[in-house]
Formats: C-alpha cells, sequence, structure tokens
C-alpha cells in the first residue's frame, strides 16, 4: 500500500519531494550543485531540434549524406558531431517519400531521440497520443492539421526498445538552390516526430 | 506486467492538445527532477529498464493524476528506496510530508530458451503470453501476426535488465503489423512498426 491510500499525512508537495530526491542523492555522492547546473543546460542548450534539422538538411542536399543516413543514422549523425546516448546503440532515420508518411510515437512511456529532437513535447508525452496514435493515426493527424490524401500509406513507430527513431521527412518544393543552413531553419521538432509536413516557403 | 502505462490501442482519449513549439519544461522543480534522474542513471544507480518498470508500478491512480516529471520522480524515488539508498521514512521526512511511491516488483525472468533467429521478410506472430515483471511487449500485439522489417544490434532484455535477472543481450526486430490485423474493424488504415526483443518471436506457420 503506498502512502497516498493511508490517508494518514498530506502528500508532500511536488517541490519537497524533488528536494528530498536531491538530498538523498547528493548524500550518496551521486549529485552536486555543478552537475545539477550542467545537466540543466544540456537539456536547455545542447538537446535541441536544431541538432536533427541539421542532419536533415544535409541529407537533403548531399545524396551521399542520405544514403549514408539511411544505412546507419547512428554513423551517419556522429560523423556531423552528434553522439547519442550509450543506451540508444540503434538510430533509424524513416524517410518519407510522397506515398510514405511515417510517425513516431511511445505508447509505453515516453522515448525519443531526445539528443538530437530535444526533450519530447507536452502532447508526445499525453496519454491521449500515446494511446490513440497507434490506432487512429489518420484520425489524429488531420486532428492535428495534417490532413493526409487517403493514397498516401502512414507507418507508425512505436518505440517500445531503445532504437531511436526520427522522421526524415519531405522536402518542400521551392526550396530549390537553398544553403544547409537556411534549409535547416525551415526542419521542426514536429516534422521529425511526423506530426507535421514542412510547407512550402512563401514565394 | 498488464499496467496501467500500456496505453496503445486503448479507447475513450480525447484530442490531442497540440501546442507547436511549446516548452518542454514549465517549472524549475521539473528541470531538477529531470537533471536528478540523468545523473542517477549516470552514477549507475540504476539502469532504463528499471528506470521506466518503477513507473509502471506505480499505483494506477497516481500514475494518472500524476504529470510526467512527477511520473518521473516517483520512479527514481522508488528505486532509491527499494536499493537501500535512503529509506522512505528519512525520504518522507526530507519532504516534510507522505511520499508516494511505487507497488513493490513482481520477479523478472530470462531469455526465452528456444528464443529462434529471423531475417528479413520473416512472418512473425508475438507469443501469447502474459508477464507479471517488466516486458516491453505492448499488450495490442500479443498473439498479433506480422512481417519482420529490420533487426537492431543486441540489447540487454528488459526482462532481465529490469529485475537484475542474469540474461543474454538480444536484438530487437523492427516488425511490421497491419492495423487490420491489431484491430479488425476498429482502427484507420495504416501499419504499426513495433521493436520486439527476440524472446516474444515465434515463427508464424
Amino acid at each position: 500500500m503506498s502512502a497516498s491510500d493511508t490517508m494518514e499525512r498530506p502528500v508532500a508537495p511536488i517541490e519537497r519531494r524533488v528536494d528530498a530526491v536531491r538530498a538523498a542523492l547528493e548524500a550518496h555522492g551521486a549529485v552536486r550543485d555543478e552537475l545539477i547546473v550542467e545537466a540543466t543546460r544540456n537539456a536547455d542548450d545542447q538537446w535541441v531540434p536544431e541538432n536533427g534539422a541539421g542532419i536533415v538538411a544535409r541529407a537533403w542536399t548531399d545524396p551521399a549524406y542520405r544514403a549514408r543516413l539511411l544505412a546507419n543514422g547512428r554513423a551517419a549523425a556522429a560523423e556531423l558531431g552528434f553522439e547519442l546516448p550509450r543506451h540508444h546503440r540503434s538510430l533509424v532515420f524513416l524517410e518519407d517519400t510522397p506515398d510514405v508518411h511515417n510517425v513516431i510515437c511511445c505508447t509505453q512511456c515516453s522515448c525519443t531521440a531526445f539528443t538530437l529532437i530535444g526533450l519530447p513535447p507536452d502532447w508526445y508525452k499525453d496519454f491521449d497520443y500515446r494511446a490513440r496514435v497507434v490506432r487512429e493515426s489518420r484520425t489524429v493527424l488531420k486532428e492535428m492539421g495534417l490532413d493526409l490524401p487517403p493514397e498516401v500509406e502512414i507507418r507508425v513507430w512505436d518505440t517500445t526498445a531503445d532504437t531511436r527513431y526520427v522522421v526524415l521527412p519531405l522536402r518542400p518544393t521551392g526550396t530549390e538552390g537553398w544553403p544547409q543552413e537556411r534549409l535547416a531553419s525551415i526542419v521542426t521538432k514536429d516534422s521529425m516526430i511526423g506530426v507535421a509536413r514542412i510547407a512550402a516557403p512563401n514565394a | 506486467m498488464d499496467g496501467i502505462h500500456d496505453l496503445g490501442g486503448r479507447q475513450g482519449f480525447g484530442r490531442i492538445r497540440h501546442t507547436p513549439n511549446g516548452s518542454p519544461f514549465h517549472a524549475d522543480w521539473e528541470k531538477r527532477a529531470n537533471a536528478l534522474y540523468g545523473l542517477a542513471v549516470r552514477a549507475g544507480i540504476l539502469n532504463m529498464d528499471e528506470y521506466r518498470h518503477a513507473i509502471e508500478r506505480m499505483a494506477p491512480r497516481h500514475y494518472l493524476s500524476a504529470s510526467y516529471y512527477e511520473r518521473s520522480l516517483t520512479g527514481l524515488a522508488s528505486l532509491l528506496v527499494e536499493k537501500g539508498i535512503v529509506s522512505r521514512d528519512e525520504l518522507e521526512r526530507l519532504a516534510g510530508g507522505a511520499f508516494p511511491l511505487a507497488s513493490p516488483s513482481a520477479p523478472g525472468r530470462s531469455n526465452a530458451a528456444d528464443a529462434p533467429r529471423f531475417r528479413i521478410g520473416d512472418r512473425v506472430v508475438v507469443r501469447n503470453e502474459h508477464v507479471a515483471g517488466h516486458v516491453r511487449m505492448p499488450a495490442y500485439i500479443r498473439g498479433k501476426r506480422g512481417v519482420v522489417v529490420g533487426e537492431s544490434p543486441p540489447y540487454p532484455f528488459p526482462d532481465a535488465h529490469a529485475h537484475g535477472v542474469e540474461a543474454d543481450d538480444e536484438p530487437t526486430y523492427d516488425v511490421r503489423f497491419a492495423t487490420s490485423e491489431l484491430w479488425p474493424n476498429g482502427a484507420d488504415d495504416a501499419f504499426v512498426h513495433v521493436g520486439v526483443f527476440r524472446s516474444y518471436l515465434l515463427p508464424a506457420s
């Protein structure tokens, strides 16, 4: 029986529970102030969708890189200086085509390639997305603003192991001749999760 | 375990609260909670399978009412108590109130003794098993048929790794399932790909 079932004393506020765990880890020698600062900085500044966007833009402009990326995502990411956490032993880029649309999820928790696309957004972690996207993918995508033509095949990827998936979205028309940096600037976190296609830029 | 966490295909949920470009954090304590979990993993106090299983063992009422980072913190705190790093009394004294933790774990298990190897294109069926401990087979694929489309490097076997049970690393196979197989007459037409550990699979006859 958990403490919340006994009703003997109120549950401590969440901030106090965080402080208690921190104190326990400090006493154990696993946590110091500077380590917290460093870990927080990683989440804020290092694990950002610009990382994945740079990989996508390179794949759009360099066919040989694209082939290497699709064959071995982990090695191709490392070429551009992105090391994955050790337990993410495999990274698979999922290639969208005009006929195939990929979308990722994690029905059992909220796993993502967070070092490349950033920490998952709220809706990705919500029960509604986790429950529904595997079973009602076309409906869910339409609700989120992506109304795919009926002939497009949808492939949903459920992240049940430590293989990480990232969608390689379609390059929008109207971007011919753009330099890589400009292409990277239009690649969004949503498009690498697969709940959005990248809109053609305004002429 | 057939726990509350295993949400794939459950019905009754609502519209996605989509917030394009929303921040992953909404309070400073969430950042600290996320940092503490990461540092505990780095210090070797817990592994990812133990962590996921601790969250799955939360009381369903708590699991469903807690935010993502509260679930993360509860999983971490539960493991610190279970591993003897801090007592529950001390944790509650430090917090100044009750600290709800996960329920105790069932025993784990090692690899299937008869797990076959597969190749891309092989037709497979997911074993019809009900596992009391940690398992990374979502219930919606149990007993279902699909086709192997990929193979991963070997990973620690979650059913063992979450419980300190000895086991060999084994690959997962990306298995492609038609939604018409998973939920006949009850789903949008699509394919669902799941990374399925070798021990969960048998050849389809």
